[in-house]
């Protein structure tokens, strides 16, 4: 099944949902909990472009980033990678297709096997696909650390002797080992000193640069994807809440909650830093979301109609999209 | 790396165990399998010749528990590699594929884990009849199950780890995730719970030998010499002393360094401990 795509959307997903049981509630467990993390995403992603995607804790942002490189199994919805549909391919395909989309994690401690020596992590995509032997994969692994930015007396170290910044550049080689064109960069910051941020952040914009790389860059706040992105997407319990380019975003925000994201940033000067819009309570339960708007417990300007019915995300004349009755779409 | 007492104590008798099986003809005063003093068809008490006695066949009890120690030591290391083996490839298994394989394997292991491992393993090797090998394979059968649900457990959790995803990502096929990512990440654990196992399959050998299956005669071994003894018990009683003693110390000597370890590395109980 092939849909017709724009020739420049590397990625698109369709009504993405998925559920993970919880467990049962109700009279003796008749009733099965699910916990929805993604609600009915559709989303394109363009080639060459970085798509922020920002929400807090919960949100689904990194389960959406794991449906599109099937990591797991969508509930129901479809996942396009270059007009293919990657639930109908086989698996040998589907590994092929693996070489084209990669993973950065979020924790540089974690993500790289402390029991392997920093050659073999970088090597291991090399490998599996059999992209280069002998001394042409030594040297491709001497390139890739060059391109990170780690020299090569780093080969023969295992994980636990870098520091973090230098960890998530080993992260990003192992990833670029296999000439990927799309890459889930599920907070590829969040662990790291500020300082070091910024460094990991210009390098992944060089890359972007040099490899043509298309991003889905995931944020809790929208401090970090600013400098990165061309678009946004603010996720909120499963859903994604408003769509924009990355500049209208900040400018110009609509939907509430995107609103308590960008005054969660500190400001410098004190000029700015009153409204601070602050929501009530805490994020409701993805096992039991509220109905109509899932955010209208805590939004200071919910009407009734938020209560019941359940806004669909709808783009305006300029590309911004966003999903509220109260601040419609510019 | 620093040793703590209880490794370094335990660390020490395994050497001495070792050294003494190794050297065993050497180390040892007189010929373990002939009679060497004048006290035929009586056991003869400890004295300056013979400073743990001899036995009703005027055998040399101490020559006799240092070439012990070749068999029990083998046996029990030999038995302890089975049981790791087998209980390590279920516990990958189980763990990494999960679903209907873990269900069946696991409950498998559930059903071997209520049976007692002596009876069975005297069920068993009374039919398999005893020989080395048999004796090895039987051990081994009887308590693998620990080591599985160990490994399963660390192997669930490391699945889940990022580096196995990113591999997995990369398009890593299922074996090599297991033999390059996750083996070697189990690997302190297994070798722990091999440690302390040993003690248990060299109990378990200790156990078959006394109840006359284990290896067979004239070989020296720790159980059959404590079996033999108990028809002197009451006239001779360091003729069971003794042996007993020497399995109680091999025991003790895993058992300090296994434990010695995971208490250095924060971990007050054993994985899987069952006991």
């Amino acid at each position: 099944m092939s849909q017709p795509v724009a020739a420049d959307v590397l990625v698109r997903t369709i009504q993405l949902r998925k559920e993970f049981p919880v467990g049962t509630g109700g009279l003796f467990g008749r009733r099965r909990l699910t916990l929805k993390a993604v609600d009915g995403v559709t989303l394109d992603i363009y080639g060459g472009e970085t798509l922020g995607l920002v929400g807090e804790s919960g949100s689904g942002k990194s389960t959406l980033g794991r449906l599109l490189l099937r990591l797991i199994e969508p509930t129901s919805g479809q996942v396009f990678f270059e007009g293919r549909d990657l639930a109908t391919l086989s698996r040998r395909r589907l590994r092929q297709l693996r070489r084209q989309m990669q993973l950065v994690f979020q924790d540089p401690y974690s993500s790289l096997n402390p029991r392997m020596k920093v050659r073999a992590i970088v090597a291991e995509g090399i490998e599996i696909h059999r992209l280069a032997r002998g001394r042409e994969k030594e040297q491709r692994i001497r390139d890739l650390l060059d391109m990170v930015g780690l020299g090569p007396d780093a080969l023969d170290r295992y994980p636990h002797e870098f520091s973090g910044g230098q960890r998530q550049r080993i992260g990003i080689a192992r990833a670029l080992a296999v000439n990927p064109r799309f890459l889930v960069l599920d907070e590829p910051v969040s662990a790291l000193d500020v300082s070091i941020q910024a460094q990991i952040i210009n390098l992944l914009q060089d890359l972007q640069e040099q490899l043509k790389l298309t991003y889905l860059f995931i944020a809790h706040d929208l401090r970090v994807v600013r400098h990165i992105s061309q678009r946004v997407a603010i996720m909120y319990l499963g859903k994604i809440v408003e769509l924009a380019r990355a500049d209208e975003i900040y400018s110009n925000p609509r939907h509430p909650y995107t609103r308590v994201l960008l005054s969660a940033i500190p400001q410098i000067h004190p000029s700015m830093r009153d409204e601070r819009i602050k929501p009530i309570g805490e994020t409701p339960s993805a096992v039991n979301p509220p109905p109509g708007c899932s955010f209208h417990p805590r939004c200071p300007y919910a009407k009734d109609t938020c209560k019941e019915l359940e806004p669909k995300l709808t783009a305006g004349l300029s590309g911004h999209a966003v999903a509220c009755h109260v601040f419609p779409a510019p | 790396m620093r040793l703590n007492l209880m490794e370094a104590a335990g660390l020490l008798m395994v050497v001495s165990l070792v050294l003494a099986a190794l050297f065993a003809p050497l180390i040892a005063p007189h010929d373990p399998v002939r009679a060497v003093a004048p006290t035929f068809g009586n056991p003869g008490p400890p004295s300056a010749a013979f400073p743990l006695g001899t036995d009703q066949l005027g055998r040399d009890v101490l020559s006799r528990i240092i070439f012990g120690a070749r068999v029990s030591l083998a046996v029990g290391v030999a038995a302890m590699v089975v049981t790791v083996a087998i209980g390590v490839t279920i516990g990958l298994l189980a763990g990494f594929f999960g679903g209907s394989i873990d269900f069946v394997l696991m409950r498998f292991t559930d059903v071997m884990l209520t049976l007692p491992a002596l009876l069975l393993a005297m069920a068993l090797v009374a039919v398999l009849r005893p020989s080395l090998l048999n004796i090895l394979i039987v051990i081994g059968l009887v308590s693998w199950t620990g080591v599985a649900r160990v490994v399963r457990a660390e192997t669930l959790s490391l699945a889940q780890r990022d580096f196995v995803v990113a591999a997995r990502t990369l398009g890593a096929p299922s074996g090599r995730l297991i033999v390059r990512h996750i083996l070697p990440n189990v690997l302190p654990t297994i070798v722990v719970m091999g440690v302390l196992g040993t003690s248990g399959t060299l109990l378990l050998d200790a156990g078959l030998s006394f109840l006359g299956l284990g290896v067979p005669p004239p070989t020296p071994s720790w159980g059959r010499m404590v079996e033999e003894a108990t028809t002197y018990f009451r006239t001779a009683p360091w003729l069971a002393l003794f042996p007993g003693l020497a399995i109680f110390y091999a025991v003790l000597a895993f058992n300090l360094l296994g434990y010695g370890y995971l208490r250095r590395r924060g971990r007050s109980r054993a994985p899987g401990a069952t006991i």
